[in-house]
């Protein structure tokens, strides 16, 4: 038995075994994304369900349109943080990792500044699909803020030196990132553009 | 003493109520500082309780094992051994398997109970046992956690002991995600058990609105909590099922030579991993409705109580065939090892499983015939509704071609099985009366619901159950079940089954209405009897529990392969050892190669042409 345990020991650390394994946790991502993705479609469609194609007048144009452009920007840094990382270039991956951390949190804080100056509430029909669209959303947002850390301080600690697949848990990071941005895509015509 | 201290329910217990604490206190916190009053129940349970989940899956192994790793430090080796390995987390699939199959058959037993309770207080007109507000406390409670056991039971024990080895993998693909899925069950019962003494909750195991989301009984919020938890469960866990069939498969396990029941969970995990987050969704918008003030369901606001519906059902129609698919599985599975034949026309059966998946998504909406939906929409979904019995069909020929001219093996899992295929019937033809808008105008919110639902659930997927359990007893445990206990266990339960449910079809035809603790004297007669039937079908489990115990305790050691039967689980030792396979064995062949028979079933023996080629 313990020499079995051994071999497996050894084979899990053949290079086409570590490819699988990747392959394999992308697939997982992938399907979480997808399940993930339907509770946003099920909002969506709840809130024309709801509201039809009406706009609530008084949200704020100017504000939607910094914080979409500040989360748009956070998916391209995020994306040189990957490709750094994968390339072996920690110091500048690092630093577009925490690039994006600071849109991330410029991105919350500009949903936390609607909510307060919203000058409609929760319990109206149009409020109902506002908030809880932007709070699911931006729940998704803090956690992928706080991915984004813990993969930033694992590369600070050398986790990620040489790059390839052994970066390969910053992608998975990243992707969750720009899958929250692409909600996001979706979200912004839907609560602000449509009149 | 530290032993104790440190056992992981127990730091997951401590960790818990830290959490709680925590979560209630920032927000009293804020709630305070905000001018309102430190302590609300519903909000103050609802935030307490993520951060309580939080801290038991932490405690219960998640941060020793896994979470550690996110920081940068080691994670810790897995220590526990033996019996402690079952209360602990583990990351091998078949201490899982065996996890989820004795807390789900627990809840099932205790389910059960409730449902003696039921047909106590429905065996005379008038109050017997309960208030009003106790029998829709039981019958929400025997509801749900008779949904949940159906979800899980037959995927997450069964899928996850049998699957592996089925198909020649170590392990599943994610195994500490499948440690940690387990662990949010007993959070799950424990809010449940909590909301029935807390007084239980109005809506049953639906949770319709208006009733749930206006201000009704506590215990509401403690139920969504848990059913939103489930979820969780369902969708990991059928994540974890498709990327080990995808990419686990040994050498050789093409497709076309997958055992039926591999092919069972695979479907059933596409819909779970899909689909359940609707539930999870439509409750969380009856969760907001009641602690963040919104108005999804709140006509005067623009919201709408039919939304509801639609989010429900858009999941919880599919459910029932995240239920039913690994049941057809395992009955089909046992079919062909105890006829000695191959899986009667075994490609049609796996692609009417697939074609179950995606009808399934696309039905829900008969469920609103009733409900003010606009009628344009009643003809569409009557006509897709009914096409589900194409693929359904294709299974039943297979499970028929299977047994027929074969050497029936009547030992209990066969008889299970062959029960299943009669009741499934019954229950399939049932349902087209309820998919006709004509018919289920009248028969909606009656016994005849009742009885169809119960059986499609309980004498398809939970008669598959038993047959899975008798099948693969020897396996999980390494020992024989008493054979005379196991047919006194099936005869019983199936004939108390049928005097049960079939009396339900008739008085749902006069119009008894289901979900009420009372109803007109003219019913009391068919009443008794359904609740003496009833009474006969509980007796049955009393056999069921003794049989397993005596048998799991002292029972005759087990050979590897008592069935004789071909597939892979099969031809290893019995419990399977630690890593299941010595040597990851290379399939040349079908799983159902049985022998080699006369010739006019081999081409339709799906895999058996791959015979010649192996």
């Amino acid at each position: 038995m313990a020499a079995f345990t051994e071999a497996a020991h050894a084979v899990a650390h053949e290079p086409h075994d570590e490819v699988k394994h990747v392959r394999m946790n992308r697939l997982g991502l992938w399907l979480f994304f997808a399940s993930d993705g339907l509770v946003f479609a099920l909002l969506l469609s709840a809130r024309f369900y709801m509201n039809g194609t009406d706009t609530a007048p008084d949200v704020k144009q100017w504000l939607g349109l910094i914080i979409t452009s500040v989360l748009l920007i956070s998916s391209y840094t995020a994306y040189r943080g990957e490709t750094a990382l994968h390339h072996g270039n920690v110091a500048h991956g690092r630093l577009m990792l925490m690039l994006t951390i600071l849109l991330g949190v410029g991105f919350f804080a500009g949903v936390v500044m609607e909510w307060s100056i919203a000058e409609f509430t929760v319990s109206e029909g149009y409020g109902t699909s506002f908030f809880s669209m932007t709070g699911m959303h931006a729940a998704h947002v803090a956690s992928g803020v706080l991915l984004l850390f813990l993969a930033w301080r694992k590369a600070g600690k050398g986790y990620y030196d040489g790059g390839g697949l052994k970066a390969y848990g910053v992608s998975g990071v990243v992707m969750y990132w720009h899958f929250v941005d692409v909600v996001w895509v979706f979200f912004y015509p839907a609560l602000y553009l449509i009149k | 003493m530290t032993r104790v201290v440190r056992a992981p329910i127990v730091v997951g217990l401590v960790l818990a109520i830290i959490g709680f604490a925590f979560g209630a206190g920032v927000l009293g916190a804020i709630r305070t500082a905000r001018g309102q009053s430190f302590w609300e129940i519903e909000v103050g349970m609802s935030v307490g309780y993520v951060f309580a989940l939080i801290g038991w899956l932490a405690g219960v192994g998640g941060w020793q094992h896994w979470g550690r790793e996110w920081f940068g430090l080691e994670a810790k080796p897995y220590t526990l051994t033996g019996w402690k390995r079952y209360f602990g987390f583990s990351p091998d699939h078949k201490v899982i398997g065996i996890q989820y199959a004795v807390t789900f058959i627990v809840v099932f037993l205790l389910s059960g109970l409730t449902a003696m309770l039921i047909r106590v207080e429905l065996m005379r007109d008038g109050k017997q046992i309960f208030t009003p507000d106790q029998y829709n406390a039981a019958m929400g409670f025997h509801g749900i956690t008779m949904v949940a056991v159906a979800v899980a039971v037959l995927l997450g024990g069964f899928g996850n002991f049998i699957v592996p080895l089925m198909i020649g993998a170590r392990d599943m693909a994610f195994p500490r995600l499948n440690a940690l899925t387990y662990w949010f069950v007993p959070p799950v019962a424990v809010l449940l058990i909590i909301a029935v003494l807390m007084g239980g909750w109005e809506s049953g195991w639906t949770a319709y609105p208006p009733l749930s989301s206006l201000h009704t009984k506590h215990g509401q919020v403690l139920f969504n909590l848990a059913v939103i938890t489930f979820g969780l469960v369902s969708i990991l866990g059928g994540i974890n099922f498709l990327v080990t069939i995808i990419y686990e498969r040994a050498p050789g396990m093409t497709w076309s030579r997958l055992p039926i029941f591999v092919w069972g969970a695979f479907a059933a995990s596409l819909i779970s991993f899909f689909f359940t987050q609707a539930l999870a969704a439509a409750l969380l918008m009856v969760l907001l409705d009641r602690i963040a003030g919104t108005s999804f369901f709140r006509q005067a606001e623009g919201g709408s109580p039919v939304l509801y519906e639609h989010v429900f059902w858009f999941y919880s129609h599919p459910a029932v065939y995240v239920m039913v698919l690994p049941g057809f599985g395992a009955a089909l599975e046992i079919l062909s090892h105890l006829s000695r034949k191959p899986l009667f026309a075994y490609r049609w059966v796996a692609g009417a499983m697939i074609g179950i998946v995606m009808l399934s998504g696309i039905v829900w909406a008969h469920h609103l015939f009733t409900s003010g939906m606009a009628p344009y929409l009643h003809a569409p979904f009557l006509v897709l509704t009914e096409m589900i019995s194409i693929p359904t069909g294709l299974i039943f020929l297979g499970a028929i071609g299977t047994i027929w001219a074969g050497k029936l093996w009547l030992q209990t899992p066969m008889l299970f099985a062959l029960a299943f295929i009669f009741n499934f019937l019954m229950g399939g033809v049932t349902g087209i009366y309820l998919a006709d808008v004509p018919t289920d105008l009248h028969l909606q919110d009656t016994y005849f619901v009742v009885a169809h639902f119960h059986y499609t659930i309980v004498g398809g997927e939970i008669f598959a159950l038993f047959a899975a359990i008798y099948f693969w007893f020897p396996k999980f445990t390494g020992r024989m079940y008493n054979e005379t206990l196991g047919k006194i266990h099936f005869w019983l339960m199936f004939i108390g089954f049928q005097l049960t449910f079939i009396p339900m079809f008739r008085v749902g035809i006069q119009g008894m209405n289901r979900r009420i603790a009372d109803y007109p004297h003219e019913y009391a007669g068919y009443n008794t009897f359904i609740s003496l039937a009833a009474f006969l079908l509980g007796s049955s489990f009393l056999f069921f529990v003794w049989n397993m115990a005596s048998a799991w305790l002292k029972g005759r050691v087990a050979e590897p392969n008592p069935w004789r039967a071909s597939t892979l689980e099969w031809q290893v030792s019995s419990p399977p050892p630690e890593h299941n396979f010595d040597e990851i064995p290379v399939i040349t062949d079908t799983p159902y190669g049985y022998g080699g028979g006369p010739a006019h079933h081999r081409p339709f023996a799906g895999g058996a042409l791959a015979t010649e080629e192996g």
